[in-house]
C-alpha cells in the first residue's frame, strides 16, 4: 500500500581507509588484500511503518538516525537487509538544499521543486500557494542570499510540502525556524497526517517527537533499541543520557570560564531528579527535586546555596537560596560535604529548555563572598504534561467559563 | 538511468541555464561577456598571427587564413577542456546535493557537458558572425561541423565521467589533469599547421585521436571543404568504448561515490 516503508535486516558500512593509497592498493590487488575498516552506522534495522503512521526517531548524535532516514529516502543505499518504500517520498533532510544565493527565491523554489521530481510545469502551478505559504511577501523576486535564515526556511519547507507526498521525512531541519512558522510547519504536516501521509521524523526535541508522532523507536550504536508508544520511548531515551549527560556537565564546568568564585567551597555535583532518579526531562506541572552536593574547601562562617532557572535566551525564570529559604549553613569546618535537596513541588514550567545556575556565596547575594558560582551546570527540557496546551515559560493553571451574555451589542 | 535522466530532463535543462547565468552574475555588463570574451580572444588571434606575425598557411593567400585556422579549432579545444576540468570535481562540487537529496545521479555529468556545449554555442556563434562580417564564410559545409563536434564531446564527457569518478577515491588526479592537458594541446596541431612536423614527430600526432578532429574543423573553415568522413572514424570509435566504460563505471560506482563524499 502507498505510504508504507518495511525494512527487514537493514545495515550499512561505510569503508574506511587510513591512507587513500591504501584503496588504490587493495584495487590493485583484487580482493587477495585487504586495509579498510568496516564502520557499520546502522546494523539489523527492522521496522515496519504503517500507511499514515507517524514514526519519531530518537537518539544520541550518531546513533544512526540520519543514515536510516537517508536510507529509506534513497540517497544511499543499504548494505545489508531489504528495504521497501511504496509511494511518493519528500525528504527534507536538510533544508534550502539545492538552493543557490544568486538566484531569486522564485527560481530556487523553481529549481528545489524539480529537484524533488516534479515537472516544471507542476511546480509552477504551486507558485502562488508556495508563496502564501512562505508569507515572505516580495522578498520572491530578491536573490536568496538577501534573506534572513528563516525567511529561506520558510521558502524551503513550502516548497518541500507544496504536494503532498506519501512519505513524509523529516530530519531536525524545522529547529531553525521562528515559532510562528514552526507552528505552521507542524500544522501543515498535521494536515498531511489526516489526509493519509506517513510521517518519519528525528528530532531531538522530546516535546516535538510526543505532540507529533504516535510512535518512537530508539537508535543506539547504530541498533534499533526500542521501538514503542512516544511516552515509554522518550522516557527510556532519557534514562540512557542522562547519567552521561550529568557527567559530561560536570567535566565541561570543571575550570571553565562559565565557573567563578575564591572556590572556598566548591560545587561537586549536581542532579535534577524525577522519582528519585537523575534526569533531563520533566513533564510540566510534575514535581522534581533539585540536589546540590557541595564540599567546604576552607574553614567558612556562613554558607548560602542558590539556583537560579533561566530560558535559552538567558532570561531569569525562578530564582532563591537557602538564606530566603531559612536554610543558612553557619560555621562549617573544611573538608565537610553536604548535600542540598530543592523540592520543587510543582515545575510550573512551560513547554521548553531551561538551564540551571547555581552558586555558593555568603549570606544573602553573592557580593558578600562568592566561594563558587557555577553558570549553566545543567539545562533540562520541560515536556507537555497533563495541563492545557499553552505557549511561554509559565505554566498557570488556567480554567475557563464561557456564557452567552444577556447584553446586545450596541444596546 | 536514461529513463531518470529523461524525467528529470527540465531539472538539467534548469542547471545548465543557472550554471550560464551565474557565471555572470553580479557583473555590469552581465550576459555580454559570454560575448565579449571570445571576442576578445579571437581579436588577440588575429592580431598576432596575422597581423603581428604576418603568418600564412601553406598554399592559402588570405591574410586572415591563419587566425581562422587557430580559432577553428581552439574553440572547440577550449570546450573539450572546460568539460574535463569541470567533471573532475563535479562530483565533490555536488557533494552535499548528491548526499541529501534523492535524484538521478546522471544529471550531474550531463549538466557538465551541457553547460560546456551551451557556452561553446555562444562562443562559436560570434565567431561565426565575424567570419559573415569579414565576408569569410564557408557555406554550406558548416554544417558538417556538427560530426566532429559530437564526437568531441562525447570523448570529453566519457573521459570527464571517468576522471570525476576516480577523482572521489584519489584526489592526485586533480594534479595531473591540468598537466595532461597541456601536453595534449600542442600535441594536436591546433596552433600550428600539421605540415610543419617533421618526422617522427607526426606520427605521435597522428596517433592522437583528437588530431583528425581537429583538421576536421580546419577542413571546413579554412579549406572551406567537407571533411574526410573516415579520418574521424578513429575518434568516434575511441569515443565509443570511452564512453561504454564511463557508462559502466558509473553504473558501478555511482553509490559508493556518494557514501565517500
Amino acid at each position: 500500500m502507498k505510504g508504507e516503508v518495511n525494512c527487514v535486516g537493514l545495515g550499512k558500512a561505510y569503508r574506511q581507509y587510513a591512507a587513500p593509497w591504501l584503496r588504490l592498493a587493495e584495487w590493485a590487488a583484487a580482493g587477495a588484500w585487504t586495509r579498510h575498516r568496516v564502520h557499520w552506522a546502522l546494523r539489523d534495522a527492522t521496522l515496519h511503518v504503517g500507511r499514515g503512521e507517524a514514526v519519531g526517531i530518537l537518539g544520541p548524535n550518531g546513533a544512526g538516525k540520519s543514515t536510516l532516514l537517508k536510507l529509506i529516502t534513497g540517497t544511499t543505499r543499504p548494505t545489508t537487509g531489504t528495504l521497501q518504500v511504496e509511494g511518493s517520498v519528500a525528504a527534507l533532510l536538510e533544508l534550502g538544499i539545492g538552493f543557490h544565493p544568486e538566484v531569486s527565491g522564485r527560481d530556487n523554489a523553481m529549481m528545489a521543486g524539480q529537484l524533488l521530481g516534479y515537472r516544471a510545469a507542476e511546480v509552477a502551478a504551486c507558485m502562488p500557494a508556495i508563496e502564501t505559504f512562505a508569507e515572505i511577501g516580495e522578498f520572491i523576486d530578491r536573490p536568496l542570499r538577501t534573506y534572513s535564515s528563516g525567511m529561506q526556511v520558510r521558502l524551503a519547507f513550502s516548497v518541500a510540502t507544496a504536494i503532498r507526498p506519501d512519505i513524509l521525512i523529516v530530519d531536525e531541519a524545522l529547529s531553525v525556524g521562528d515559532a510562528y512558522f514552526q507552528h505552521k510547519s507542524f500544522a501543515r504536516i498535521r494536515e498531511f497526517r489526516a489526509a493519509g501521509t506517513t510521517l518519519l521524523f528525528v528530532s531531538h526535541s522530546a516535546a516535538i517527537v510526543k505532540s507529533l508522532c504516535d510512535r518512537a523507536v530508539l537508535l543506539e550504536n547504530g541498533r534499533i533499541i526500542r521501538d514503542a508508544a512516544p511516552d515509554r520511548v522518550i522516557d527510556d531515551y532519557h534514562a540512557r543520557i542522562a547519567d552521561h549527560a550529568v557527567e559530561n556537565a560536570i567535566v565541561e564546568g570543571r575550570g571553565g570560564d562559565v565557573r567563578s568564585g575564591d572556590r572556598r567551597a566548591a560545587i561537586e555535583e549536581i542532579a535534577l531528579l524525577r522519582n528519585e532518579a537523575p534526569t533531563l526531562v520533566v513533564r510540566s506541572g510534575e514535581r522534581a527535586t533539585l540536589r546540590v552536593r557541595w564540599r567546604a574547601i576552607a574553614p567558612l562562617d556562613d554558607v548560602t546555596v542558590g539556583f537560579i532557572i533561566r530560558d535559552p535566551l538567558g532570561n531569569d525564570v525562578y530564582g532563591t537560596n537557602t538564606y530566603h529559604l531559612q536554610h543558612r549553613q553557619l560555621d562549617v569546618p573544611a573538608g565537610s560535604s553536604f548535600i542540598c535537596e530543592f523540592d520543587i513541588g510543582r515545575v510550573a514550567l512551560g513547554v521548553g529548555h531551561y538551564n540551571v545556575s547555581i552558586a555558593l556565596h555568603r549570606e544573602m547575594v553573592h557580593v558578600s563572598g562568592n566561594y563558587d558560582w557555577w553558570d549553566r551546570a545543567l539545562t533540562f527540557e520541560v515536556i507537555p504534561g497533563r495541563g492545557v496546551h499553552a505557549i511561554g515559560v509559565a505554566a498557570l493553571e488556567v480554567e475557563c467559563r464561557m456564557k452567552q451574555s444577556t447584553m446586545r451589542a450596541g444596546g | 538511468m536514461l529513463r531518470s535522466l529523461w524525467d528529470y530532463r527540465g531539472y538539467v535543462r534548469a542547471s545548465v541555464a543557472r550554471e550560464l547565468r551565474l557565471r555572470y552574475a553580479g557583473s555590469v555588463l552581465g550576459a555580454l561577456w559570454q560575448v565579449i570574451a571570445p571576442l576578445a580572444l579571437i581579436a588577440t588571434y588575429t592580431l598576432v598571427f596575422s597581423e603581428l606575425m604576418r603568418a600564412r598557411l601553406h598554399g592559402i593567400e588570405d591574410r586572415y587564413a591563419y587566425a581562422i585556422y587557430v580559432c577553428c579549432a581552439l574553440l572547440p579545444w577550449s570546450m573539450f577542456a572546460e568539460i574535463l576540468t569541470r567533471s573532475q570535481t563535479m562530483f565533490l562540487d555536488q557533494a552535499n546535493l548528491l548526499k541529501k537529496s534523492n535524484f538521478p545521479r546522471i544529471c550531474v555529468p550531463v549538466t557538465v557537458t551541457g553547460a560546456a556545449l551551451a557556452n561553446f554555442a555562444i562562443v562559436y556563434a560570434v565567431f561565426g558572425f565575424l567570419l559573415l562580417a569579414a565576408s569569410r564564410w564557408p557555406g554550406m559545409v558548416v554544417i558538417g561541423a556538427l560530426v566532429p563536434l559530437t564526437i568531441f564531446a562525447i570523448l570529453g564527457a566519457s573521459l570527464g565521467v571517468l576522471l570525476g569518478v576516480a577523482h572521489v577515491f584519489f584526489r592526485d588526479i586533480g594534479q595531473v589533469l591540468g598537466i595532461v592537458l597541456q601536453i595534449w594541446f600542442w600535441m594536436a596541431p591546433i596552433a600550428y599547421p600539421s605540415d610543419m612536423l617533421a618526422p617522427p614527430y607526426d606520427r605521435w600526432i597522428a596517433a592522437n585521436p583528437v588530431t583528425p578532429i581537429v583538421i576536421a574543423f580546419q577542413d571546413i573553415f579554412v579549406r572551406r571543404r567537407w571533411p574526410e568522413w573516415g579520418a574521424l572514424a578513429y575518434p568516434a570509435v575511441v569515443g565509443i568504448v570511452l564512453a561504454a566504460l564511463a557508462l559502466l563505471a558509473f553504473r558501478r560506482e555511482s553509490p559508493q561515490i556518494v557514501d565517500e563524499l
